[in-house]
């Protein structure tokens, strides 16, 4: 008999089932294709502005910067400020995610290379699939338009977040990832991101940086606008 | 073979108590419990998501077969390659033959236990094969040829001098001069020295903390960010991971997630989530070609349906020995296995036998703090007390052990006798502990009072007390 088909065995044996019982296939079935929710945390919830409100403030704990803008147009000059005022090289990589692409990114002096990296860029810009006001969460999708070694190589990752791809809890992403790859499909790789690389292995002493970037910045689009969008509901 | 010192367990106990150094480094891990009851106490539904996490293991192991299945068809569906090992030989045999087919000569590594477990490093080696453990902590023990003695700190036991030490003896192009002093410097060089291992490894190998049959997803979770480095960098990505760590969908795994970072670390997330599913796609521009899943028995298939059952849901946060008094004593290395502290005196047996591991179910105090922090809800010393009942029934424990249960059995079972004799022998202790109140020396009693003073009883027996409360209650 083949290890797997032991295995199965083994494990029926265990449980004392054929496998072929009605009831308990039904119960598996229903359970993969109606993915249960369970308890979700009330601290993610909220309209919009609460929303950005949590994920600014949970970010923050994670020891991400944060920063917003209007538009996606100022994204840019966000990005060169950043490099700027942390005496970083105005240099980035990104893939070709078309939002990205669609960026004046000429109107810097931003020094603009495209691609996954191979270790030696000092500063990326990706684009998030969407990102979690319960922990402060960014949720990264693999593919050309955003290779996943510019989260890990470089020392600075920058991700731009558009307010509008902002969800309250992990379940509310993979609902998202199901519309965009089908339900019981996923992208290569999903990379859900909480604050900058870190190691406490070495006397519990907690250091930023350990093999990924030292630094995570968020560049929020479209912050502003929900704000005020939310002080107007405020104001009713 | 397990290669467990488990058997000397009393000798490894005496030694860690006598090592004025590891005493001294298991004094900063007190961190972990504060940080996991910060944790617990910012979320509101952390209680409720804890029986939400148990509720889905206990469901995905009433219907592993199933899920199984479902499993392997997804992991097919996205080009991925599963393979079945009943046991650790099998395990290694399958990844030294996927790394052989590559011609791989170097094969880095993210923090798996299942590939302690195996102990594939020494397979690896053994056909010639460089195996690079590159999470900080288990890239310093692997320097020194030891084995992690934390499931999530590995290099919890050691000071950063000894950290200093052993760079200075591995790396030899460090200048002398090169300050390695402090914790931030410690982690430069390492970082440095790995990022070309990162980039130059042939084989990726990585654990899994969950399996999703869903989608056919492998999830990790790291906060420094090497098992993605390890993942995507090399040709092949390969995921070595037990039977129990399959979960039915992604929200069953968001479920757990919540209840792992805050029990381990006291993080609401753990920097680094990473959902794997597959080799890359077609116009990916990184990531590995092959992927490939190895899914070990190694025991737990019995487990399954027995009084062990139970442990099949540990998610290996590491919060049951970080609230522990016996491994916050001895530290991680004296259990002699795998795996340390409660979650290991219950597991330790199942996998490589009671003959082997049936001393660890004693190191306990029965205290019940590793079941009141589980995120799982495992009912650690109840599973403890079976395996003490199966050492015995076995004939397996030491004789002095045997004998004392049996004179304890002969008054027990006469209780006039018995009151009279623990009475006569409180008086006897108190009258002899005089003053002082406690003894730094007792017949039969060494194995206490070499490290610590016994105390001398204060009152009378509890049974006499009993007596006396009750009658002054009615």
């Amino acid at each position: 008999m083949s290890a797997r088909d032991e295995i199965l065995a083994a494990v029926r044996r265990s449980l004392r089932v054929t496998g072929d019982e009605a009831p308990r296939r039904a119960a598996a079935q229903a359970r993969l294709a109606q993915s249960p929710a369970g308890i979700i945390p009330r601290r993610g919830q909220g309209d919009a502005g609460k929303r950005a409100a949590t994920f600014g403030k949970e970010a923050t704990r994670a020891q991400a910067s944060l920063a917003g803008v209007a538009e996606a147009a100022d994204v840019p000059a966000e990005v060169a400020r950043f490099l700027r005022e942390n005496n970083l090289a105005a240099a980035v990589r990104m893939g070709e995610d078309a939002r990205l692409s669609a960026m004046p990114w000429g109107a810097t002096a931003l020094e603009i290379s495209r691609g996954p990296s191979d270790g030696h860029d000092l500063n990326a810009v990706s684009a998030a699939f969407a990102a979690v006001a319960e922990s402060g969460t960014l949720a990264l999708v693999s593919g050309p338009d955003n290779p996943t070694t510019l989260a890990f190589l470089p020392d600075n990752h920058i991700v731009v977040m558009f307010a509008d791809d902002l969800v309250g809890d992990y379940e509310s992403v993979f609902v998202k990832l199901r519309a965009v790859y089908g339900a019981g499909a996923a992208p290569r790789t999903v990379n859900f991101i909480t604050g900058p690389s870190r190691s406490a292995d070495i006397e519990e002493t907690l250091l930023l940086g350990a093999h990924g970037p030292r630094r995570l910045h968020i560049v929020v689009v479209g912050a502003a606008r929900e704000a005020s969008a939310a002080e107007a509901g405020a104001e009713k | 073979m397990s290669g467990a010192t488990t058997p000397r367990f009393k000798d490894n106990v005496h030694e860690a108590l006598r090592d004025e150094r590891l005493q001294r480094a298991l004094r900063h891990s007190d961190n972990f419990a504060s940080g996991r009851a910060a944790a617990a106490e910012r979320l509101p539904e952390f209680e409720a998501l804890r029986d939400s996490a148990r509720a889905i293991k206990d469901h995905t192991l009433a219907h592993l077969d199933l899920y199984l299945e479902a499993y392997e068809r997804k992991v097919a569906e996205s080009g991925g390659h599963l393979h079945y090992a009943r046991d650790a030989a099998e395990a290694n045999a399958i990844v030294l033959d996927l790394c052989k087919r590559r011609g791989a000569r170097t094969v880095t590594k993210g923090k798996s236990m299942i590939s302690e477990e195996i102990g594939l490093n020494a397979a690896l080696e053994a056909a010639g094969i460089e195996a690079i453990e590159t999470d900080l902590g288990e890239y310093i023990i692997q320097l020194r040829g030891e084995a992690p003695s934390h499931i999530i700190a590995p290099a919890i036991h050691l000071c950063k001098a000894d950290v200093e030490a052993d760079f200075r003896r591995a790396h030899r192009d460090l200048p002398a001069a090169r300050d390695l002093s402090q914790p931030e410097q410690l982690l430069a060089e390492a970082r440095a020295i790995l990022r070309d291992k990162f980039l130059s490894a042939d084989v990726g190998v990585t654990g899994a903390n969950f399996l999703v049959a869903e989608t056919g997803t492998s999830i990790i979770v790291t906060n420094e960010g090497n098992g993605d480095l390890t993942q995507i960098l090399p040709k092949a990505h390969v995921v070595v991971a037990s039977l129990e760590k399959i979960v039915p969908t992604l929200a069953d795994a968001a479920q757990l997630l919540r209840v792992l970072a805050r029990s381990a670390t006291g993080q609401d997330m753990t920097v680094y989530t990473t959902l794997s599913t597959g080799p890359r796609r077609p116009g990916d521009q990184d990531g590995p070609e092959e992927y490939h899943v190895v899914l070990l028995d190694n025991g737990r298939s019995a487990m399954l349906g027995s009084e062990f059952e139970d442990m099949l849901r540990c998610i290996r946060c590491g919060a049951c020995m970080n609230h522990c008094p016996v491994y916050h004593a001895i530290g991680g290395h004296a259990y002699g296995w795998v795996y340390p502290g409660p979650m290991g005196a219950v597991l330790t047996p199942s996998l490589i036998g009671v003959a082997e591991g049936g001393q660890l179910p004693n190191a306990s105090t029965f205290c019940g703090r590793c079941e009141e922090v589980c995120p799982m809800r495992i009912p650690l010393p109840a599973m403890m007390r079976h395996w003490r009942e199966r050492e015995f029934e076995r004939r397996l424990s030491p004789v002095a052990a045997r004998s004392a249960l049996g004179l304890w059995a002969f008054f027990a079972k006469r209780p006039a006798l018995y009151r009279f004799a623990t009475d006569l022998m409180t008086r006897a202790l108190r009258l002899a502990g005089g003053a002082r109140g406690r003894f730094s020396w007792l017949p039969f009693a060494g194995g206490w009072t070499r490290y610590r003073d016994l105390a001398a009883p204060q009152g009378a027996t509890f049974q006499s007390r009993w007596r006396a409360r009750s009658g002054a209650v009615r």
